[in-house]
């Protein structure tokens, strides 16, 4: 054994005595992600003087080399420098990988960019974090506001509800982190409960393009992501302040990030909101304050191949709704229209009484990923959602303090995707997802369940995949097939399971009868399938051409099958139906973009044809003890949607330079060949920018935001008698509002604080001529007009 | 140790799958607490003769079926009646009665009472709130005389008080019921 080791030793230092030192090492360097070839990318060897470029196909020799192990670092401009350790045996051949960007969790990075395109043929519209801050103290709904084609359906100021291409609630799909937000967005008086500050990139895709997400999204998807925290030692935080003038008072937000070169990483980030009554030009709203409360946190561990994330996020919102707007029948509704002022003007106050929302959601999201050398990237997720609403009414004796309205929604979600690189040329990404849910309606509140108790399951499954057919043109195709079952107990009212011939129709759904109410077990399926087709052609140095056609389906949501009653934040008795099938929208989207470094634009007109469409109109005047109340019935018709988005931006100078923006929809019911209510009017904003990096960064912009009064809309007026003055009146609840102008200044200069601070001061005031307007999307329009000028003075200290 | 950290998640979420997923009580029925299905308005005449009692009655609150108005006779020209206001919720078994409540919380209540059609009648308020303003779940009626037309009961939830009629009163209505009545 002695000798045999001896041996070894004796014919090792034979070999190194009599080494050869004109080896050559030579090999690729490539891109871990996708095999790319990475060019210009530098070798040198320790110990030795020696360095190496690669050339443009990526390859590189390096000379004279002895046999044995060297240490080569390798680098490359955009890419993390990395060691490695390589055994010389005669003339070696080897291949060196790096992480030729950053990524992170849940990112596809594609081209540099850092935040991914999620639709390979449908144009997007991004608002960057700069942008965002600007709306610190806004909503999510502000922020998108901003953006060609998104429009608001308002209640008040407080409850701002996205609306895309004219299409809002169910229709659009809102992805926060990677979770599908599931928080009763039905509802059009509910807003999305997303802190706008924890969002670091928001993505808008009209239309349902991006079946990744769902293929359900007949208006469109709005993609939240948190920013990303870099592969590096760092320590970094930030801390917005902001002030307003109307509303007297301000948002605080701060995050802190803390991240490792080893690729560990953790960030905390929370935001206080603190506003009482806003004002119009002329008076107070009163109670419309908001109190706002949000946390969240982040842990991960990121690795060029593999990686583990945890995210955990609450939302917590209290909303006033105008009192003003809280009403009986149509006779209160003709007093509210008839008066140019709020009925119910109080002093300035920071309380938030009843009528009101209080809302609160928690999200918990675990994921992981693992990458296969040359084939691609696998990921399993599970979130966890629970929103809690609870709507709080004007009512009498023991039940003042109780909520009418106690609704606890649970959701649970399963997701495995794939992202593979086929070839070069050619990718697919598919997934499956399964989900749960089930709502807990309070009976406590003691008013009858606005959404009855159900169970629902959701189990989809979609693959897209692209292909590049030349340099210049990209295809996209993909399909998604969902199924959902859903298990309700709902209690419907004697009377109207009769008057609606339900008795006749689901004998089988009774499950017990009580004296004027019946307790039924509806069991709903539902198939969908859904699809995208397209192509992006490239052309000239700067031009593109966007081409997507995409079929959505969307099953109809609990509030359009069952809602039946009173609905007092409306005035109105809302009236679903139980026997709607899924609807299905039909779009197609061009996209013509150009950008040179002076004059960029894009002009994106679209057709949404959607059949069976559910849409919500009055229908007749019901009679009760208190008085007249419109009915509004849910029903299915078939929809058409043609529109036009265009958005430019000319620079003059250096230093100055001008945006436009212009939306146009048009939305027909085309059964019936009237106007579709609720449709956003024109709108064009015109924003001059002056903007100097060489001087403190100082920014100053004056924007004009004019929209145009909306003439297309359906006549929904009803008469009503009046015993006090024995006339009959009509009640004009369908007469939109006139066109209006707003002008909107804003600027912001940095200071460097110290070295490693960099303190932004800004100020901004909103609609600066203080005008008077109702918003023809603002559902409480009819009582009051909207905000008056704003004064906001922002702070934000990067550190 | 990376797959045990995937199988770990997937794990983790088919017990929370499994965990959440057998619920099959049926909920319990909620009868509406504040609604108002019933007025009655019990006019006595104070010579004595046979009351008069106006009701009306919508035992499906806002469902579909409209309220059952009653009026049991006519009125007698030249006399006063007392009047008295009852609210009821029929809906619950037994039924509630909201006057009750209207009463405790006098300040934030009131009645109104509006002629139509040409009827010749006068009212006055017979109960106040601590403010003394009126409340008028009690009042007085005089058929002044012979005539036809309408009576219509208005009761406002927060109006503003005082006031000098519906017109500027405010608030919301929480009853509107209107009866065809003639005095005789």
């Amino acid at each position: 054994m002695r000798n045999y080791a001896l041996l070894i030793l004796l014919l090792s230092s034979i070999i190194s005595i009599s080494q050869n030192c004109d080896n050559t090492l030579s090999g690729t360097v490539t891109d871990l992600h996708d095999g790319s070839l990475l060019s210009g990318a530098t070798l040198i060897v320790a110990g030795t003087e020696q360095a190496a470029l690669t050339d443009l196909d990526g390859k590189f020799t390096i000379t004279n080399l002895c046999d044995g192990n060297y240490s080569i670092q390798v680098s490359h401009l955009y890419c993390l420098t990395k060691g490695f350790t390589v055994t010389i045996s005669g003339n070696t051949t080897k291949s060196f990988k790096l992480e030729h960007h950053l990524e992170e969790l849940n990112q596809i990075t594609v081209e540099g960019k850092a935040y991914g395109v999620k639709s390979k043929t449908t144009f997007e519209n991004t608002i960057s974090k700069e942008e965002l801050e600007r709306f610190s103290s806004g909503s999510l709904g502000d922020a998108l506001n901003s953006l060609s084609g998104v429009s608001s359906l308002n209640t008040g100021n407080t409850v701002i509800k996205p609306l895309v291409n004219g299409l809002h609630s169910s229709r659009v799909v809102i992805i926060n982190n990677g979770v599908r937000m599931e928080d009763q967005e039905w509802g059009a008086e509910h807003a999305p409960n997303i802190d706008i500050n924890s969002v670091g990139n928001l993505t808008l895709i009209k239309g349902a393009g991006a079946l990744q997400y769902g293929g359900d999204a007949i208006g469109g998807v709005i993609v939240a992501e948190a920013s990303k925290a870099p592969m590096k030692d760092s320590l970094y935080g930030k801390t917005l302040l902001t002030a307003a003038s109307n509303g007297r008072g301000a948002s605080l937000t701060s995050q802190l990030t803390k991240s490792y070169q080893n690729g560990w990483y953790a960030k905390a980030q929370g935001t206080l909101k603190r506003f009482g009554d806003f004002e119009a030009p002329d008076y107070v709203l009163s109670n419309t304050g908001i109190f706002e409360r949000n946390a969240s946190l982040q842990l991960g561990l990121n690795r060029f191949d593999y990686g583990i994330e945890a995210y955990y996020s609450i939302f917590k919102n209290e909303m006033g709704i105008l009192s003003a707007s809280h009403l009986g029948g149509a006779e209160d509704q003709i007093r509210a229209l008839n008066s140019n002022t709020p009925l119910i003007i109080n002093d300035f106050t920071y309380t938030i009484m009843a009528p009101k929302q209080d809302v609160t959601h928690h999200l918990a999201r675990v994921k992981g990923f693992k990458k296969f050398d040359g084939f691609g990237k696998l990921s399993l997720q599970y979130d966890f959602q629970s929103n809690n609403r609870l709507e709080f009414d004007i009512r009498t004796g023991d039940d003042s303090d109780k909520a009418s309205v106690d609704l606890q929604l649970d959701t649970h979600t399963l997701l495995l995707d794939l992202d593979a690189h086929l070839t070069d040329a050619l990718r697919l990404k598919t997934g499956i997802i399964g989900r749960y849910q089930t709502n807990f309606a309070d009976p406590n509140t003691g008013v009858r369940r606005l959404i009855p108790d159900y169970d629902k399951y959701d189990l989809g499954i979609y693959a897209v995949a692209d292909y590049k057919l030349t340099d210049h043109l990209l295809l996209e195709v993909g399909g998604r097939f969902d199924y959902t079952y859903l298990d309700a107990f709902k209690f419907y009212r004697t009377s109207f399971w009769e008057s609606r011939n339900y008795d006749q129709l689901f004998p089988e759904l009774i499950v017990e009868e009580f004296n004027n109410q019946i307790l039924t077990n509806p069991q709903l399926n539902y198939y969908n399938g859904s699809g995208t087709v397209g192509a992006t052609y490239t052309f000239g140095k700067d031009s593109k051409l966007f081409f997507n056609y995409s079929i959505a389906s969307r099953a109809p949501n609990p509030s359009e099958l069952f809602s039946e009653g009173l609905h007092h934040s409306a005035s109105r008795i809302e009236l679903g139906d139980l026997r709607f099938n899924s609807e299905v929208g039909h779009k197609i989207s061009l996209t013509f973009q150009r950008e040179t470094d002076t004059f960029s634009f894009s002009v994106n007109p679209y057709i949404n044809t959607i059949s069976d469409f559910i849409v919500i109109e009055p229908t007749e005047i019901q009679q009760t003890v208190r008085g007249n109340f419109q009915v509004w019935e849910y029903r299915q018709t078939n929809a058409q949607l043609i529109g036009v988005d265009v958005d430019a931006s000319y620079a003059f100078t250096e230093n100055f330079s001008l945006k436009n923006q212009f939306s146009l929809v048009k939305g027909y019911d085309r059964t019936t060949d009237k106007p579709l209510i609720s449709m956003p009017p024109v709108n064009t904003k015109n924003e001059l920018i002056y903007q100097n990096s060489e001087l403190n960064n100082i920014r100053f912009s004056l924007q004009s935001a004019y929209y145009f009064r909306q003439n297309e809309y359906p006549d929904t007026n009803f008469e009503v008698f009046l015993p006090e003055t024995e006339t009959t009146e009509l009640v004009d609840v369908s007469t939109p509002p006139d066109a209006y102008h707003l002008l909107n200044f804003n600027s912001s200069i940095d200071l460097n604080a110290s070295k490693k601070t960099i303190v932004t001061v800004g100020i901004g005031i909103t609609n600066v001529l203080n005008t008077s307007y109702r918003n023809y999307l603002n559902r409480l329009r009819y009582y009051a007009d909207d905000l008056g000028r704003n004064f906001l003075l922002n702070l934000k200290i990067n550190y | 140790m990376k797959k045990v950290k995937f199988l770990s998640i997937l794990l983790l979420t088919t017990i929370l799958f499994a965990a959440c997923s057998s619920d099959d009580d049926t909920p319990e029925q909620v009868n509406e607490e504040e609604v108002i299905t019933t007025m009655t308005v019990t006019l006595v005449p104070n010579n004595g003769g046979s009351s008069i009692t106006l009701q009306t009655r919508d035992l499906d609150g806002d469902g579909p079926n409209a309220p059952e108005v009653t009026v049991s006779g006519n009125l007698i020209t030249g006399t006063t009646y007392n009047g008295t206001i009852v609210l009821l919720n029929e809906t619950v078994s037994p039924a509630e009665n909201i006057t009750e409540e209207v009463e405790e919380e006098d300040e934030e209540h009131q009645f109104f009472y509006t002629t139509g059609g040409g009827i010749d009648v006068t009212t006055a308020y017979s109960n106040f709130d601590d403010d003394g303003n009126p409340l008028g779940t009690e009042f007085t009626l005089t058929a002044v005389s012979a005539s036809s037309g309408t009576l219509t009961f208005t009761l406002r939830h927060l109006p503003t008080k005082p006031n000098t009629g519906l017109e500027d009163a405010g608030g919301e209505t929480d009853v509107a019921a209107t009866f065809s009545v003639t005095v005789e």
